[in-house]
């Protein structure tokens, strides 16, 4: 065993360091970089000019074809670039789900030409891409989403809505998936398409978080046309298609979000319990140590998978417990931390509370942690099903046509 | 970065598996149990044979010199054979005692008969309640003869000699090595009767001092031992999940499989998220142990902690997922619902680990 990088690693890590230190801010001091409430026309252009910059520099879609701009890298230097500019302060928030979902899935199903006119553009941060998956009847059962889409000519006329679209709002393009046959049962009357998203007949909503944010949308489509050369893979097919996305979805494995440990037993030093700081009390004591070794557990799971990764092998969904243990580490750990302020931890006042109101901002936005991109249930229902092999629900909505299955009032 | 054994470990840990699986049944563990015999001695003989009990321990000193990544992939096979055989006991403790504290003469003395099997160990370290620490230390060796009561001892009753934590005749705690030969013993009756334990009383027995160490000394054998047995309680809780998992998939109840209940999936993948990230906090301490790394203690902690949560929560969620068969004398799940228990409360318990580990954080994050 041993933490070093093979001689191409290292070199390509001193590469990507370089360009980032010429380039970006280090990260200073321990104040958090937080999410931003909402990514506004400031933030756009100056996520737009580091997408130019880093692409312009060889570092964006590592992994892609040389065709598109790729480098046709192994995964393994993708995740040495993520820990480098995990050290620097970067825009980000813009990008993530285009390239990391939307594109991928056209250059498994998109012709060729589509792919020229769309890939780099993409690359160089000149056109935003979203996807529109979820719907209000479809969040974890996604299949049962009910937006349709009806044949005329060479087009298709779409109706319906989606939600919790990330970036919507700013995107010019979007991944889609709907319901072209509601006579056959759920998973086979979907097809899949990509779209402009200034097509006329669109109209985005932001949706107003619990957290105060207002980064997901509503986006409604009243007899928006689409070409029949827009559609990803046959008709019918879309389910399958949806899944190219999805698996690309598990491979982006989430950073880390604060407070972390550490930050809490920062925070145990300075508030007190009687009369002594709190790192001395042994609850506190308890709970620190149990979250230490989950975060580390974490962080040494990793290594192991950058390992099967540098070997070639490709992760699969055992991969899920990244997100599923996280996100409620997090939730616990940012409400652990307002338990030990106590009164004060009900201030919501950057400059007048701990740890720069990590705590109080991570309680508010750790609930959608554990619900976007797979809920735990949904991940817990992957590693029983995917990973131990236990046997599927049963699904009393398999074979039957999806316009015969009961729904509910919500 | 390489962060997983060697293909030879890997090797090796298959060799160990299937040799454990044929050779450790169940009915060979239960043997130990219902006290037909204290320990699987002919098994004990043919690992001894093997070279696995020196695995880590230099060729110059008898041993195989695999190093320790070899002896934590045997340990994770021990654990999820639940084997009957003084491994820990002669393998992390006393070994590993006499290795890291004793003089050149002691390791020449000493353990090429402990690799070779011919010698058991143990160490003798608990007085009754509490966890291990200097003011807990009633037995004393004076002038060189040591006097005091050890209990409970794991294989106490069968091990030849003792590596004893006693205090020195300044008073300190430190490390003595004692031949059991003429000591008093009796076994007693614990939780885990498939190892032995016993009590030790110690009457002017001679005894020779382990290094000049003190405290410091019986914590580096604690650190370093806590990561061998985190490897061996990730082999138990990996055991347990399986076990669940068959039984799962093979039980039946309301038509289906028991195993496509989202209660029993769930149970299920929250033992596995707590095994895999305990299987990682022991292999990161099984780097530590084989580069020797400063870091050793802080990841010994992290390992024990990590690694004593998924085996309690397997064993006793594996009976959970077998119902009522589970509770049963005749299914196993108990001997890993005990060994679990064995493993967590012998070399200090998860409080005593937790606590260790903020210590060393604030001592890291001060520096």
């Amino acid at each position: 065993m041993d933490f070093n990088d093979t001689p191409e690693e290292a070199a390509f890590r001193a590469e990507a360091r370089a360009f980032l230190q010429a380039n970006a801010e280090p990260k200073a001091g321990s104040r958090p970089v937080l999410r931003q409430s909402g990514v506004d026309v400031e933030a756009v252009k100056r996520c737009k000019a580091w997408q130019a910059k880093k692409a312009d520099a060889g570092f964006a879609g590592l992994t892609w074809p040389k065709r598109f701009g790729g480098k046709e890298a192994s995964p393994i230097l993708q995740v040495i670039y993520n820990q480098e500019e995990d050290d620097f302060v970067v825009p980000r928030g813009l990008y993530e789900i285009g390239l990391g979902m939307c594109i991928p899935t056209m250059m498994a199903y998109a012709k060729p030409e589509q792919l020229d006119r769309y890939v780099r553009p993409a690359l160089r941060g000149e056109e935003v891409w979203c996807q529109l998956f979820s719907e209000p009847a479809g969040g974890s059962d996604l299949a049962a989403l009910r937006t349709r889409a009806e044949r005329d000519g060479d087009e298709w006329i779409v109706n319906g809505q989606k939600i919790w679209t990330s970036g919507a709002h700013l995107s010019d393009f979007g991944i889609i998936v709907v319901r072209t046959d509601p006579n056959v049962p759920k998973h086979e009357g979907l097809t899949f398409f990509f779209l402009d998203m200034k097509s006329p007949g669109i109209d985005i909503r932001p949706i107003h978080q619990m957290s105060g944010a207002r980064h997901f949308n509503e986006v409604f489509f009243t007899d928006v046309r689409v070409p029949d050369g827009q559609r990803l893979g046959a008709v019918g097919q879309g389910w399958k298609v949806s899944l190219t996305t999805l698996m690309n979805e598990r491979l982006a494995v989430g950073d880390v979000q604060r407070p972390e440990v550490d930050d809490l037993v920062e925070l145990s030093r300075k508030v007190r319990i009687d009369g002594k700081p709190a790192i001395q009390n042994g609850a506190v004591r308890e709970r620190i140590a149990e979250w230490h070794a989950r975060s580390q557990g974490l962080k040494f799971t990793r290594f192991r998978t950058m390992t099967a990764l540098s070997k070639g092998e490709t992760p699969g969904p055992e991969n899920s417990i990244h997100k599923l243990v996280n996100a409620s580490k997090l939730q616990d750990i940012a409400s652990y931390g307002l338990d030990l302020m106590g009164a004060g931890g009900l201030v919501v006042d950057d400059d007048l509370v701990e740890a720069y109101g990590m705590f109080q901002a991570a309680l508010l936005s750790s609930p959608s942690s554990r619900i976007a991109g797979g809920s735990d249930e949904i991940l817990r229902n992957i590693i029983a099903e995917r990973v131990l092999g236990l046997p599927s629900d049963i699904r009393v909505d398999k074979n039957k046509p999806f316009n015969q299955v009961a729904t509910g009032r919500r | 970065m390489n962060f997983d054994f060697s293909d030879d470990l890997k090797q090796l840990r298959d060799q160990a598996r299937r040799f454990l699986s044929e050779r450790c049944t169940p009915a060979v563990v239960r043997r130990s149990l219902d006290g037909e015999e204290t320990y699987a001695a002919d098994l004990w003989r043919e690992i001894a044979e093997m070279g696995w009990i020196g695995a880590a321990i230099p060729e110059a000193f008898g041993g195989a010199g695999l190093g320790y990544e070899g002896l934590c992939v045997l340990a994770e096979e021990m654990g999820r054979a639940v084997a009957p055989v003084p491994f820990g006991s002669t393998a992390y403790l006393a070994a590993e005692a006499i290795l890291t504290a004793g003089s050149d003469a002691q390791r020449r003395e000493y353990l090429p008969k402990l690799a070779d099997g011919s010698l058991i160990g143990c160490l003798a370290l608990a007085e009754g309640n509490g966890n291990p620490e200097p003011s807990a230390i009633h037995a004393r060796a004076v002038d060189g003869r040591l006097t005091g009561a050890k209990w409970p001892v794991p294989d106490g009753g069968v091990a030849d000699i003792a590596v004893v934590v006693a205090r020195d005749d300044s008073g300190q705690a430190s490390l003595f090595v004692a031949d059991l030969k003429n000591v008093r013993r009796h076994d007693l009756h614990t939780l885990d009767p498939t190892r032995n334990h016993a009590r030790l009383d110690f009457d002017a027995t001679p005894v020779e001092r382990l290094g000049s160490g003190g405290w410091g000394a019986v914590q580096r054998v604690l650190d370093r031992a806590a990561i061998l047995f985190a490897f061996e309680q990730v082999g138990g809780a990996d055991a347990c999940l399986q076990m669940a998992r068959e039984y799962a998939l093979e039980r039946y109840a309301f038509g289906r499989p028991i195993g496509s209940f989202q209660a029993i999936k769930h149970k299920l993948a929250d033992m596995y998220v707590a095994l895999e990230l305990a299987r990682s906090n022991a292999y990161y301490g099984a780097w530590a142990l084989g580069a020797d790394a400063t870091d050793l203690p802080l990841a010994a902690a992290t390992a024990r902690v990590s690694a004593t949560e998924a085996f309690h929560l397997a064993s006793k969620e594996n009976i959970q997922t077998h119902g009522g068969i589970g509770f049963t004398w005749a299914v196993d799940c108990h001997l890993f619902y005990r060994r679990s228990k064995q493993l967590g409360l012998s070399i200090g318990s998860a409080p005593f680990w937790k606590d260790r580990l903020v210590d060393l954080l604030e001592t890291r994050n001060a520096a």
